[in-house]
Formats: C-alpha cells, sequence, structure tokens
C-alpha cells in the first residue's frame, strides 16, 4: 500500500485522529441541541453553540452514496485504483466520506475497520455480510 | 435605479498551452470585450473577478496594465465556478445604484498547464480528512452527487450520455471550442471510468485562456456596437451548512438537488419570467450530471425527466458545447455564450428563439444564476 500524505491534527481535529489510533471513533456532541457533528468545528453548524463534548461513537451505519474511483488523482493512490469512496450515515447522526472496503449499495450496512499508516490511522468502513 | 445590461464579451483562445502569463491573457480577454462593446477601455471604472488557490491575477493587476484612469468598483472573489453569474449580479447592482459604469468581470487562468482545480487542494476544515483518504478530487465529490441523483430519479448513465452527446454536437460547430470530435451514445459508453458514473467523456476539459464580459447601464449599451444582453435577474443562493470548504459536503442532506433548486423562486420572480419562458439555457457543467440536476432545480422541466428534455432537443443547453466541450473557463464562457445567445450572435449555434436566456453558475452546494433578455 502506498503511504498518503498524514493528516495534520490541530485543535479541531486533534482527538478524532488520537483516537482512531486507539481504535475508537470520538466526535464532538454539542451541548445545546445534543447533536453530533462532523467534521470537528468550534461550533454547532445546527445552532451555533461553542460547547461541544467528544463522544465515542460505534461506527457503524449505512451508505447514502458513493464512488468508484478509476483515475489516481495522485501518485500515492495509483495502486489502489480502483476503490471505493463511500458516504456514511452513521446511525449516531452524522455524514463521513470514508473508503469502503468493495462496492457498496444505496443502504448498504456497514461496519468501522481501521487501517493503520506510517504515523496514522485511517477510518474506513466494510459492509457487513 | 438604472437598468443594466452586458455589452460585449471577449475570449483568447482556449489552448492546452498558452505559454503566457495569465494576467496577459486577461488582459486581452477584457480589451477583446471593450473593442466587442465600441467602449473605449478608459471609460471602465469596475473589474471584478474570481480565482481558486493562487491560478489567477487580481483585478488591481488588470486595471494597472489596461492603465485604467481609477477603479470606483472592485471584487476579486475567492470562489470558483459559482461566481460567473455572481459576478454579473454584484456588478450589475453597483451599475444600477450609481456606483459605478462600466465593469469588466473576467475569468483568467492557465489551467491545463499551470495548476490543476480538478485535483487542487482546497483550503479550509474539510480537506484534512479527505485528502489523505484519496478522497481528494472534485470529480469525485460530484460523482458521488450523481450517483445519488441518478438513483433517485430513476435515470442511468445514459442519461448522462444524452448530455454528453448533446454538448458534443454544439462543441463540433464551435471553433472556440477545445473536445470537437463527434460523439454518440456508443462513443460515450466506451468512453473510460474516471470516477463512477462519470467517464472521461462526462468531464469538462482544462485549458488555458481567459473570458470577459464587458456590463454598462443599458441606456449606455443602446449607444455601443452590440445588441444589449439584459441583466433581467441574478441571484446567489446557498442552503444550510454548506460546508467548511469548496469540497467540503457531507454537512448537506440531501445530494439530488443542488443550488438551482434554491436559487429558481428568486431568480425567475425577479426577472419577471417563468422556468416556461426560457428560450435557452447555458447552465455550469463542469461535469455531465450537474446539467441534469439543475435543469430540474431551474424547473425547466420535471424531476427525473433532463435526461429525457435533453435527447429531445426542445429547449436548446449549452449552446456552446458547454464546459465539456469549450473548455473549462470555470463558466465564465457560460455566461458569454448566454450573452452571445441573446444578442443573436450565436451563428450556426444560434437558437431560433432568444428572448429569455438562463445560465448557471455552480454545482453542488451553492452557486449563482443569471435571466437575461433581449432589449425591449
Amino acid at each position: 500500500m502506498n503511504t498518503p500524505a498524514p493528516p495534520e491534527p490541530d485543535h479541531d481535529s486533534g482527538p478524532f485522529w488520537v483516537a482512531l489510533d486507539e481504535e475508537r471513533i470520538v466526535l464532538q456532541r454539542c451541548a445545546g441541541c445534543d447533536r453530533l457533528r462532523f467534521p470537528p468545528i468550534g461550533r454547532c453548524p445546527w445552532c451555533r453553540e461553542p460547547r461541544s463534548t467528544w463522544t465515542p461513537v460505534d461506527g457503524r451505519g449505512r451508505v447514502y452514496s458513493w464512488t468508484v474511483v478509476h483515475h489516481a488523482f495522485e501518485p500515492a493512490f495509483a495502486d489502489d485504483v480502483p476503490y471505493v469512496v463511500a458516504t456514511v450515515d452513521l446511525d449516531d447522526g452524522p455524514r463521513i466520506a470514508l473508503r469502503c472496503a468493495g462496492v457498496p449499495d444505496f443502504g448498504t450496512r456497514v461496519s468501522p475497520a481501521f487501517v493503520r499508516h506510517d504515523g496514522w490511522t485511517e477510518l474506513r468502513v466494510v459492509p457487513d455480510a | 435605479m438604472r437598468e443594466v445590461a452586458v455589452a460585449g464579451v471577449g475570449y483568447t483562445p482556449f489552448t492546452r498551452a498558452s505559454g503566457r502569463p495569465v494576467l496577459d491573457l486577461a488582459c486581452d480577454a477584457a480589451l477583446a470585450a471593450c473593442t466587442d462593446a465600441g467602449l473605449d477601455p478608459a471609460l471602465v471604472d469596475g473589474v471584478g473577478t474570481h480565482s481558486v488557490g493562487q491560478d489567477s491575477e487580481p483585478a488591481q493587476a488588470v486595471a494597472t496594465a489596461l492603465a485604467s484612469p481609477g477603479l470606483r468598483w472592485v471584487v476579486d472573489l475567492a470562489m470558483a465556478g459559482q461566481a460567473p453569474c455572481h459576478l454579473v449580479g454584484l456588478a450589475a447592482d453597483a451599475i444600477a445604484t450609481g456606483r459605478a459604469e462600466a465593469v469588466l468581470v473576467f475569468r483568467a487562468l492557465n489551467g491545463r498547464s499551470g495548476a490543476k482545480v480538478g485535483s487542487a487542494r482546497f483550503p479550509g476544515r474539510g480537506g484534512p480528512y479527505r485528502y489523505p483518504i484519496g478522497y481528494g478530487a472534485y470529480p469525485m465529490y460530484i460523482a458521488t452527487w450523481a450517483n445519488r441523483h441518478l438513483h433517485e430519479t430513476g435515470q442511468t448513465t445514459d442519461d448522462l450520455g444524452a448530455v454528453a452527446v448533446a454538448h458534443r454536437r454544439y462543441a463540433v460547430l464551435n471553433d472556440r471550442a477545445v473536445v470537437r470530435t463527434p460523439l454518440d451514445l456508443a462513443g460515450h459508453r466506451a468512453s473510460p471510468w474516471v470516477a463512477e458514473p462519470f467517464r472521461v467523456a462526462d468531464c469538462t476539459r482544462e485549458v488555458d485562456g481567459a473570458c470577459a464580459l464587458l456590463v454598462t447601464t443599458l441606456e449606455r449599451a443602446r449607444d455601443l456596437r452590440r445588441p444589449p444582453a439584459v441583466v433581467a435577474a441574478a441571484a446567489y443562493r446557498a442552503g444550510p451548512r454548506p460546508g467548511l470548504d469548496l469540497g467540503d459536503h457531507v454537512l448537506t442532506d440531501d445530494y439530488t438537488r443542488n443550488f438551482t433548486d434554491l436559487v429558481r423562486d428568486e431568480l425567475f420572480r425577479r426577472a419577471g419570467v417563468t422556468p416556461a419562458d426560457v428560450d435557452v439555457a447555458e447552465l455550469y457543467d463542469c461535469f455531465s450530471s450537474v446539467v441534469l440536476m439543475s435543469l430540474e432545480g431551474l424547473g425547466l422541466c420535471d424531476r427525473g425527466a433532463a435526461g429525457e428534455l435533453v435527447r429531445s432537443g426542445a429547449l436548446p443547453v449549452n449552446t456552446h458545447g458547454g464546459l465539456l466541450g469549450e473548455g473549462y473557463l470555470h463558466g465564465m464562457n457560460t455566461v458569454a455564450e448566454a450573452v452571445l445567445q441573446v444578442q443573436g450572435r450565436g451563428g450556426v449555434r444560434q437558437s431560433a428563439r432568444h428572448d429569455v436566456v438562463v445560465a448557471t453558475s455552480g454545482a453542488l452546494m451553492d452557486g449563482s444564476a443569471l435571466v437575461l433578455t433581449r432589449d425591449r
């Protein structure tokens, strides 16, 4: 496998990436409206509340849509094509775009998988059997 | 409030490698628009443009290189394909209220030989979650929307093919177009995948070049060389949570409706027309699916009937061959073609009816649109 450029954790994203290294998924839960959100940012995009709590989620969900990428737009992914990126609606709420093992269908149930790279861990999904 | 019109358009050639600085391209297109309109460039008192990252030159540079005696209005938008109709709208507002008299709006870039936007990394807070996993190019995002849109509306990749084929038919007739080899549905089906459901034939071609429009009062435009293309209405819309950057779309719920769905009612109401009045549609088409979604969003056909409309040929759509065929000037050329059609200057591509032309700028969460009408 190629080694893509690693993420650069910052104030907003640090807890997300640190948790993935421990094979856990955490998202911000809004203290105002109780929604979970992704990507991590400093205010809730539904109610503008700044306070939130990092909350574990199980990473299970359903595929809303996906694309099968055939053209490697970056050399780091040349050995990976074709590969699937799915937009997954997590059971806990947020939508998140993740690499998916295999071509899903609309509504396909998926579970999380943690893929180790040099220095960081990627969250992917695998269709349920 | 004064009425406003587009009085002229200007282009450089669209090429794979211009071999020239972007500023020179911008100035050539801007002067060509002035010449087209028959307006002394020294009378231009406003310049507006847009860019993605560092791919262009600021308005002030063009004002400098064109020896402008001074500006009363300037706009540099850090926006991509959502910008052209919005820029014309902003210019029209300034002219209508007397804050400018003659405004050049341009897009210029070495989009093929220089940095390619299709695989560019956009600054912002959504990218760090996309780029490391290989979800890093614009075609992928729109493909994800297209996949869901086709699914929910019961359309197929052959409907994307209908767009590609219809656009190519116009491109073959357009000297400016960079993709002019004939294409039929079989050719579309045989085109290699890029990011499903998109094949190469569903994607725009990045080019080097520039395109400019000259916007002024309707009163002045009537005294110039070309028939005025009256700016009947312009509008920009984004829904809730338009995202943290150009490619951040995971906060949007519905991938089957783009900004055209939001902009439609305001646009047509302010223009004093209805979708049924539209004679020509020049719709932003970085990828074929955007045409389907925008035809439906603007109410030019029923939801799910866009492919059928394109196949029928009942409505002229993207008479320049679209960005798919003419090349990716980020949709400034889409607006320029709308102007040419309203003016009746489309040559062999001219629509017989051209009283009302709608143009759009943008593909997904947000964008802008314009209604141009014939004078009187």
